[in-house]
C-alpha cells in the first residue's frame, strides 16, 4: 500500500509543478542553510499540522460524546478529497467561475461548502444506519463496525471512481515567497489560515451557542442531557455532521497540496490524526487542534533530521508513549476508570 | 412451505442427534483430507494451493480467536506476528544451513529437516513479539489497545521494508539472491512412492496434509485451553475486568497469556507459510491482512472454534471457488469468467458491507460460542421483566405471609 506523504513534499509532486520545496533541493541558498531547513520545515510541519488538527477534530468530537473510535472517520478524508475533485472539475467547466480572481474565489468556496456539506451527509448516514443501532452494545461491536464502514468505503472508491491516483487541479497560481531562507508558498499559507479558520468557527460554535451548549451536555452525561430536554439523537447526529465535514475540508487541503488523491489516501493521514488527537486529549477540542500542529511540527522535523523512512514509525511511537505514560493527554483530565 | 419447512426441522434435528453429529464430521472430514487429492488427480493444481491457504488462514483464525474471542482484545496488528514468525523461521533456516555447512555435514537430509527443526522454535519469536507489545500496552482500555496493535502492526511492516538490522533484504523481500529455502524433508519420499503415473503427489499437496495435521493440532491445544483454569481466567476478565480481578484473577498475566499464545500461533502459520512459499515480502503483511482475519473470526463467531476456521474457510476460499466454479466447463453460461472475477473484485466490500451488518443483526457470528452469544446479545427484555416479575410477586407474598404475624 502506498500512502500520501504528508511531511516530504518531493515524493508526490512528480506530475504537476512543484507546489511546496524543501529548502535543501530548491537552488540552494547555501548561506542560512541551517535555519532555512528549520524555517522550512516549521512551515512544512504547520501546513501538516493544519491537516492534522482538521482530521482530529472528527475524531475527538465523536469520542467525546459517544466514547468510539470512529475507525471510519480516515474515509471521510478521502470522500471529501474526492467530491472536492468532481465538483471543482464540474464548476470549472462554467466559463464565469474562470473569468476572474473574485470569481475563482467563489468557485473554490462554492467547492469547499459543496464537499463539506456531502461528507458531513455521509456522516451522518454512517451514524444512523452502522453505529446507533449499536449504541448500547459491548464497546468491541461499534469498533468493528466501524472497521467494516472504512473497509466499504475504500472499496467503493477502488471500485467506483479508480485504484490509481487522480491528479487534483489547482486553478490559481501558486506564488513562492522567501522568508528567512524558507520558502513559503501561497497555498501553504491558504491552507494554514483557512484551518484556523474553521477552527475558531468551530471552538465559537461549541462554547458560544445553543447547539454547542447541548453538545458539551451530552458529552458531560448523555442520559442527564437527555432528562434535561436535550435531543440526544440530534446532538449525535450534529457530531457526525461537522467531523466529517471538517475531515472532507481537509481531504481537499491534502488534495490540493499533494496535486493527487487515492483510494487509500485516508489511512495513514487517520491514523496519525488520532494520535494527535489522543496527545491533546481525546474529547478535548482545543487537544486536538494543539495536538495535530505539534504532532505535523514533529513528523517533518523529524523527516529533516532522523529520517524519512521511519517517519510513520515515530507517529506511531509517539502515540504508544503517550498512551503509556500520559493516557489523559496534553489538555484532557485523567479520568478514573468507570466500572 | 409448512412440507418444507418441517422437512428442515427433521434435517436440523437429525444433525443435532449424535448419529448425526458423527456422520456430519465424518463426511467433513472425507471431504478436507481427499478433495485436494481429487483436484490434483484431474490436474487443477490452483485448487490445490487454495486449500492449503484456507489452511493457513484458518491456524491464523484460530490464534487470532484466542486474543479477540476468548480474551476480548481487538488486536489489530495480529498480521505482525505471522510476519515475524516467517521472517524468523526463514533467517533462522539460513543459520542452520550455515551452521550445518560449518559441521560438514550438508547433505541432502539435514538441509530437509530445516521446517521441521525449527518448527517448535517457530511459536517463540510470535509469542515473544507478543508479550514485547503486549507487555506495555495491556493497561490500555480495548479501543486505545486495537489503536495501538494497529500501529504496532504497521510498524513491523516499515521496519521490514525498510531491511531492520540487514536481515529482512527489505521490499525485495525473502530469501535473496545466493540463499535458498531448502525444500521440506518427506517430499521426495511421497512423490517417488505415492505418485502413479498419472498422479503426482505435488509439493502443494504434501504441504496441505502438514497444515491440516497443524490445524488438528491446533484445535486440540485451544479446545484443552478454553476448558482449562486460564480459558476461564480470560472469560470470566472478558465479561467483567474488575469482577475477575476481584476472585483472584490476575488481570495482567492472564492478558499476557492471550497475547503470547495467540500470537504464537501466527508465528507457526507465518513459519509455514514461508516454507511452503518458499518467497516472503512486506507486501504480504499488510493491514488489510490483519483486517481480513479479524474479519473471519468475527463473522464466524467470536469465542468459537468451529466459527473461526468456517469464517477462514469462507473468506478466504469462496471469492477463488465462484472464480473458479465460473472457469469450468459445467457453469458455463450461468456464471460467465468476468462476473465472476467481479465477484473477487467485490469481495472487500462485501466484506466491510458484511460486518457491520453482522455487528447489527447477529453480533454473536455465525456459528457461536454459547457463551459468547449470551454476552453480545444481552437477555432479551422481556425475560428479564418476567424474572422481575415473579421476583417482585415473590416478594410480595412473602410480605403478606408477614402481616399476618
Amino acid at each position: 500500500m502506498s500512502h500520501p506523504d504528508f511531511s516530504d513534499c518531493r515524493v508526490l509532486i512528480d506530475p504537476a509543478p512543484p507546489r511546496c520545496h524543501a529548502s535543501h533541493i530548491t537552488d540552494g541558498a547555501l548561506v542560512s542553510v541551517e535555519f532555512g531547513i528549520i524555517g522550512q520545515q516549521l512551515v512544512n510541519g504547520l501546513t501538516l499540522g493544519g491537516m492534522y488538527a482538521l482530521l482530529a477534530l472528527g475524531y475527538t468530537l465523536v469520542y467525546g460524546i459517544l466514547l468510539m473510535i470512529n475507525f471510519a472517520h480516515a474515509e471521510m478524508f478521502m470522500f471529501g478529497a474526492y467530491v472536492g475533485l468532481f465538483t471543482l472539475q464540474g464548476l470549472a467547466q462554467i466559463e464565469f467561475f474562470t473569468s476572474s480572481g473574485p470569481a475563482l474565489l467563489l468557485l473554490y468556496l462554492l467547492t469547499f461548502l459543496i464537499a463539506m456539506v456531502a461528507t458531513g451527509i455521509l456522516g451522518v448516514i454512517i451514524e444512523r444506519f452502522a453505529y446507533r443501532p449499536l449504541r448500547h452494545a459491548p464497546r468491541l461491536a461499534p469498533l468493528i463496525s466501524a472497521i467494516g464502514v472504512s473497509l466499504f468505503l475504500q472499496n467503493a472508491a477502488l471500485l467506483w471512481i479508480s485504484s490509481r491516483s487522480i491528479p487534483f487541479p489547482v486553478l490559481f497560481e501558486v506564488r513562492t515567497f522567501r522568508v528567512a531562507g524558507a520558502n513559503i508558498s501561497s497555498m501553504q499559507i491558504l491552507i494554514i489560515v483557512t484551518t484556523i479558520v474553521l477552527m475558531l468557527i468551530l471552538d465559537t460554535f461549541v462554547s458560544r451557542t445553543r447547539l454547542g451548549r447541548a453538545m458539551r451536555a451530552t458529552s458531560q452525561d448523555r442520559d442527564a442531557a437527555g432528562l434535561m430536554g436535550v435531543d440526544i439523537n440530534r446532538v449525535i447526529a450534529l457530531t457526525f455532521f461537522i467531523g466529517p465535514a471538517l475531515g472532507g475540508a481537509a481531504g481537499i487541503f491534502s488534495g490540493m497540496y499533494y496535486g493527487n488523491i487515492k483510494y487509500n489516501m485516508g489511512f495513514i493521514p487517520g491514523i496519525k490524526s488520532f494520535t494527535a488527537a489522543v496527545i491533546g486529549g481525546i474529547g478535548n477540542l482545543r487537544g486536538a487542534m494543539l495536538g495535530g500542529f505539534l504532532l505535523g511540527l514533529l513528523e517533518s522535523l523529524a523527516a529533516a533530521y532522523i529520517s524519512t523512512g521511519y517517519k510513520d514509525v515515530i507517529a506511531f511511537g509517539i502515540l504508544i508513549v503517550v498512551l503509556i505514560f500520559k493516557p489523559g493527554g496534553l489538555l484532557g483530565e485523567s479520568v478514573t476508570e468507570k466500572v | 412451505m409448512g412440507a418444507i419447512r418441517s422437512g428442515l426441522q427433521k434435517v436440523t434435528d437429525f444433525f443435532g442427534t449424535r448419529p448425526g453429529k458423527i456422520g456430519f464430521f465424518f463426511v467433513l472430514a472425507l471431504f478436507t483430507l481427499f478433495m485436494p487429492v481429487y483436484f490434483q488427480a484431474v490436474g487443477n493444481a490452483f485448487m490445490v494451493r487454495i486449500f492449503a491457504l484456507v489452511g493457513i488462514y484458518v491456524l491464523l483464525a484460530l490464534g487470532l480467536n484466542i486474543v479477540v474471542g476468548y480474551a476480548g482484545l481487538l488486536n489489530l496488528g495480529y498480521i505482525a506476528f505471522y510476519a515475524v514468525g516467517a521472517y524468523a523461521g526463514m533467517n533462522l533456516g539460513f543459520l542452520v544451513q550455515e551452521l550445518l555447512i560449518g559441521l560438514g555435514f550438508l547433505g541432502e537430509k539435514p538441509e530437509n529437516w530445516t521446517y521441521w527443526m525449527l518448527l517448535p522454535f517457530a511459536a517463540v519469536p510470535g509469542a515473544l513479539a507478543g508479550i514485547m507489545i503486549g507487555g506495555p500496552v495491556l493497561r490500555l482500555r480495548g479501543d486505545y489497545l486495537a489503536i495501538v496493535t494497529l500501529g504496532f502492526g504497521e510498524i513491523v511492516r516499515i521496519a521490514i521494508t525498510n531491511n531492520i538490522a540487514g536481515i529482512t533484504n527489505g521490499a525485495s523481500g525473502l530469501p535473496a539472491i545466493g540463499q535458498n529455502v531448502p525444500p521440506i524433508a518427506g517430499q521426495e519420499w511421497v512423490r517417488t512412492n505415492l505418485s502413479t503415473a498419472d498422479f503426482i503427489f505435488s509439493k502443494d499437496l504434501y504441504w496441505y496434509y502438514v497444515i491440516i495435521a497443524l490445524v488438528l493440532f491446533a484445535i486440540f491445544v485451544i479446545q484443552r485451553l478454553d476448558n482449562s483454569r486460564l480459558g476461564r481466567a480470560w472469560v470470566a476478565m472478558r465479561e467483567d475486568e474488575v469482577a475477575a480481578a476481584s476472585v483472584g484473577v490476575n488481570i495482567l498475566t492472564t492478558k499476557l497469556w492471550a497475547f503470547a499464545l495467540g500470537a504464537a500461533w501466527g508465528g507457526i502459520a507465518g513459519h509455514t507459510y514461508a516454507y511452503w512459499v518458499g518467497f516472503i515480502s512486506p507486501e504480504s503483511f499488510n493491514f488489510m491482512e490483519s483486517v481480513l482475519v479479524v474479519c473471519m473470526v468475527v463473522l464466524g463467531g467470536m469465542g468459537s472454534i468451529p466459527g473461526a476456521i468456517l469464517g477462514a474457510v469462507l473468506i478466504t476460499a469462496l471469492p477463488e471457488v465462484i472464480r473458479a466454479l465460473a472457469a469450468s466447463p459445467a457453469f458455463s453460461g450461468i456464471l460467465t469468467p468476468e462476473q465472476a472475477s467481479l465477484v473477487g473484485d467485490y469481495r472487500f466490500l462485501i466484506f466491510g458491507g458484511l460486518m457491520v451488518i453482522m455487528m447489527a443483526l447477529r453480533p454473536q457470528g455465525i456459528l457461536p460460542s454459547k457463551r459468547r452469544a449470551r454476552e453480545l446479545h444481552p437477555i432479551d427484555d422481556h425475560v428479564l421483566m418476567q424474572e422481575n416479575q415473579e421476583l417482585w410477586e415473590a416478594e410480595h407474598k412473602l410480605d403478606t405471609d408477614s402481616d399476618k404475624f
